[in-house]
């Protein structure tokens, strides 16, 4: 099967930053793929690669099987994208921003409602504000609403969630996964390792490079360490502890929970005696399964 | 425990529109205290007012033992505030901006200039010493930011969604800054959309529709909704938001 | 191609700004100059050498102090004061008599007055000239009255530092002209430098949409807008300021949307090199608006600047359309007469709309 995006050895610098360096990738059809890093990844460079917006330095970007920089007028008609910022017309309202992309787009509002009809639905009701007026949440799904009018077969969206409260950001991801039903290829970059969990592959990404591509689940399993999510009433001066102590690989803040890795051939239970050495007496550890967070933070010290 | 802000029935009305509906809540010093809500729950606003860039429309307002009303420049003296979107000059170098900002609030030359070195040698900025503000790594940029913010030595420090974007580790390393600042009498008062740094705080209140829904501590939250995690208690009362802005 | 420019309508709208600037500023600034056209004449100062010093030219005089417009600074006694006495700058009138000019009057029922204004500042110079006629005419109409004898008195103007007058309807030209530059080329280039701003020029381009299409979608409400504004300034010249028109309508019409077109394909130009709202609006302020001020010959006259300046004003596409609209209403010439100019900005229409189709960036950078 013909991929749907294949990337090879893409190289971008701007001055003397170096945006993306030596980037290989393959999508295939229909799947939901995540760009997962913080700012600084690369991720929006990669992405207007993607979309003609950018001229590559070096290597090669197929979308459906046309050149980024030679066929770019064929990507233009298949591809949706949604920018980083949010990109629409504030002084126009709902309905005139998506029937004006529609018209752009030279598709029309009738043709393709049946898919963007569950999204569009949420922000019926505020269709004569002006998009400018609307909440984070609601600009995020009128974005992606003139973003899908068109009925693209491949969806960029370039940190959809950024800025998004934890609320909209799961209905923003209940929403792809429907997309994804229609078999429309999604690409969705974020700077939130536990939106990776949410994606069928992931690509983890951090300046420029890409440190790992794989199914979250995998990911997982590479992680090479025994993880311990470790508790006290006192977490900071215990991450103090824990830090300046021999027997410690990594600690980590981790939520409620500071994740310990040991160091080779140190366990937990060594580690205890050190602690009540110490004079640490109230806390308790609980050996658990690594996230792509604790994955990104390993693969980020290598 | 002494109190740093103290919020007594703060109303904000926007012509018809409440922004903040009779907020009640107490800060103590030295506290980190999580400041959540959804998109459009009028975070922002409350914020505004605390640091005295904004009037309530009603209601009783100490800030850093200060009336709001009566002693605004007094507030401002006492408080330091950064930003996501603004924090430094991209276009002035390291040096150049904490010459700035200590000059803003009135520091002598030679501390700016012991400062800077501190600073410079904390966050390990040796080698960006001569770059501007703009060349900097996201992560590198907040985290002197936020020693920008507490230059004077504020009471407050009130951090808006200080650590967007920034990278696992580089987000750590910063909430590690503010325990420190915290451990030496700072209050923080911080806006975040990452779920799992609301474990970090001392206390969090979260803000739906205007009002403050709920406020205690992350365990408190948890058992009071039957939560595993501050993601599912914040889901669970933001769902109930009926406001759109 | 409809959709955009329905959008950019609705946009341009909903600023008001935008619309303050569009129709506030032409409207003010007509006024304005409207004004200062006809309100200014307040105790010009004015001088005498009266070599007569008889009993019509004393009357006169007196008629002229009377009045509130005039005061009498000074009686001059040679010919060579005269000079002396408009460098000193207070005086902006000397009326001449010459000996023998009641005789004359008396006699032949005619004589000549010789009236010598400051015409440095034109619209002035023109006001007291026309006050002074008034006044002579009303002497005649008072001797005819009197004694029932038709008089003729008649003025032999003369201009002083800028004897070729520039004609008090020279501010209509101008104003259009310069209106015509601002909201065309500005708002052009505002308007595409904010979808830039705002990302949504990274939307577009990534959609089929075609550069041409932006473009036109772009240059078509604003040359509508301009065109509006171009009637309404003509409006107010007709009827507020009385402006002549003897030329043919239509042509001017079709000139005034030429020089539109051009000025428009200018402001696409100036936002293909800005990336932002700010240096859109400071690069038409300073490249386009203080040059077609300063060298379009409304304000200062060419003819007076060093000749570097007088050969960067060719190639000023406004002093070429205030040719144009001065030729056309005031003289009545047809396209036969203002072909050159006409020809002028048509090359640099055709160049301005060439080079930013061609420089109009299909990418980002």
């Amino acid at each position: 099967m013909q991929s749907a995006i294949s990337i090879q050895n893409l190289s971008k610098h701007y001055a003397d930053n170096q945006a993306l360096k030596s980037i290989n990738c393959e999508i295939q059809p229909g799947e939901l793929f995540g760009f997962i890093g913080p700012d600084g990844a690369g991720k929006t460079s990669l992405f207007r690669i993607l979309t003609s917006l950018l001229l590559p330095d070096q290597g090669q970007a197929k979308v459906l099987g046309f050149d980024v920089v030679s066929d770019y007028k064929a990507i233009r008609e298949q591809v949706g994208y949604m920018p980083g910022r949010f990109s629409l017309y504030q002084d126009l309202t709902v309905e005139e921003n998506l029937k004006f992309f529609a018209g752009v787009f030279k598709s029309n509002l009738a043709e393709n409602y049946y898919l963007i009809e569950d999204i569009y639905q949420q922000i019926l009701p505020f269709k004569h504000r002006r998009a400018g007026k609307l909440s984070g949440g609601m600009k995020q799904k009128l974005a992606l609403s003139c973003a899908l009018i068109h009925k693209p077969q491949v969806l960029l969206l370039d940190e959809p969630s950024t800025g998004v409260d934890a609320v909209s950001r799961k209905e923003l991801w209940e929403m792809l996964h429907k997309l994804k039903m229609e078999g429309i290829t999604i690409l969705v970059s974020t700077p939130y390792m536990d939106e990776a969990a949410k994606c069928d592959r992931v690509a983890l990404m951090q300046k420029g490079k890409i440190l790992s591509i794989d199914t979250p689940t995998n990911i997982i399993k590479a992680f090479p360490h025994t993880l311990g999510a470790v508790k006290s009433p006192l977490m900071n001066p215990l991450l103090q502890v824990l830090k300046q102590s021999k027997l410690i690989h990594s600690a980590y803040l981790f939520g409620e929970n500071i994740h310990v890795v040991c160091k080779l051939g140190i366990d937990f239970v060594q580690l205890e005696q050190e602690l009540i050495s110490k004079g640490v007496v109230e806390w308790q550890y609980q050996i658990i399964n690594a996230g792509i967070e604790d994955c990104f933070m390993e693969l980020m010290n290598k | 425990m002494e109190i740093a802000i103290s919020v007594k029935n703060m109303v904000k009305k926007f012509g018809d529109f409440v922004a903040n509906d009779h907020l009640n809540f107490e800060v103590y010093q030295g506290e980190i205290f999580g400041f959540l809500g959804a998109n459009g729950a009028g975070k922002t606003t409350a914020i505004k007012i605390l640091c005295g860039i904004s009037s309530p429309s009603s209601g009783e307002l100490m800030v850093a033992g200060y009336n709001i009303y009566k002693n605004r420049d007094k507030v401002k003296k006492s408080i330091g505030y950064m930003s996501q979107k603004f924090s430094l000059y991209d276009d002035l170098s390291i040096a150049e901006n904490i010459e700035f900002y200590g000059g803003i609030y009135g520091l002598s030359r030679q501390i700016i200039k012991q400062k800077t070195a501190e600073y410079i040698h904390e966050l390990a900025l040796e080698s960006y010493e001569k770059m501007r503000v703009i060349d900097l790594p996201l992560g590198i940029k907040q985290k002197l930011a936020f020693s920008v913010a507490v230059i004077h030595q504020p009471k407050i420090v009130f951090l808006d969604e200080p650590t967007s974007g920034v990278d696992p580790i580089t987000r750590r390393q910063f909430w590690e800054m503010i325990y420190r600042e915290a451990a030496n009498g700072t209050t923080v008062f911080v806006t975040t959309h990452y779920m799992d740094e609301a474990e970090y705080c001392n206390r969090v209140s979260i803000m739906v529709d205007g009002r403050i829904e709920a406020l205690g501590t992350p365990s408190e939250l948890k058992n009071q909704y039957s939560a595993s995690s501050m993601e599912e208690v914040f889901i669970h009362l933001a769902r109930k938001a009926t406001r759109i802005d | 191609m409809k959709d955009f420019i329905i959008k950019e309508f609705k946009q341009i709208f909903r600023d008001y700004r935008s619309m303050i600037i569009l129709f506030g500023i032409p409207i003010a600034q007509v006024m304005l100059f409207g004004f200062a056209l006809t309100l200014d004449l307040n105790d010009a100062h004015f001088a005498v050498l009266d070599q007569a010093k008889d009993e019509h030219s004393r009357k006169i005089i007196e008629k002229m102090d009377a009045s509130s417009y005039f005061i009498l600074d000074r009686n001059l006694n040679s010919r060579e004061e005269i000079q002396k006495v408009f460098e000193g700058g207070v005086v902006r009138e000397v009326l001449v008599f010459k000996p023998g000019f009641s005789e004359n009057l008396d006699k032949t029922a005619s004589t000549e007055l010789q009236i010598i204004t400051d015409a440095s500042d034109p619209n002035t110079a023109n006001m007291m000239l026309n006050y002074t006629q008034a006044i002579i005419s009303n002497y005649e109409q008072s001797l005819l009255l009197a004694h029932g004898k038709q008089v003729l008195i008649i003025p032999e103007t003369q201009f002083k530092y800028n004897e070729n007058l520039k004609s008090v309807f020279m501010f209509v030209p101008g104003v259009i002209t310069i209106i015509l530059m601002l909201v065309s080329a500005m708002m052009t280039s505002i308007s595409i430098a904010r979808e830039k701003e705002m990302g949504t020029m990274e939307v577009l381009l990534v959609s089929p949409i075609k550069p041409i299409e932006i473009v036109i979608g772009k240059v078509m409400p604003y040359l509508l807008l301009s065109f509006v504004n171009f009637l309404l300034i003509l409006g107010l010249a007709f009827t507020v300021f009385k402006m002549p028109m003897d030329g043919n309508m239509l042509l001017l019409m079709a000139e005034a949307l030429l020089y539109i077109l051009m000025a428009l394909s200018l402001g696409i130009l100036i936002s293909t090199v800005s990336n932002s709202q700010q240096t859109a609006m400071l690069l038409s302020m300073f490249a386009l608006l203080l040059p077609t001020i300063l060298l379009s010959g409304f304000i200062f006259p060419i003819e007076n600047m060093p000749s570097i300046l007088i050969y960067l004003s060719h190639i000023m596409p406004s002093k070429w359309f205030i040719i144009i609209i001065k030729d056309v209403m005031l003289k009545g010439a047809g396209l036969k007469e203002v072909w050159f100019p006409t020809s002028i900005i048509l090359f640099q229409t055709v160049l301005f709309i060439s080079l930013s189709i061609k420089k109009f960036k299909i990418r980002l950078q």
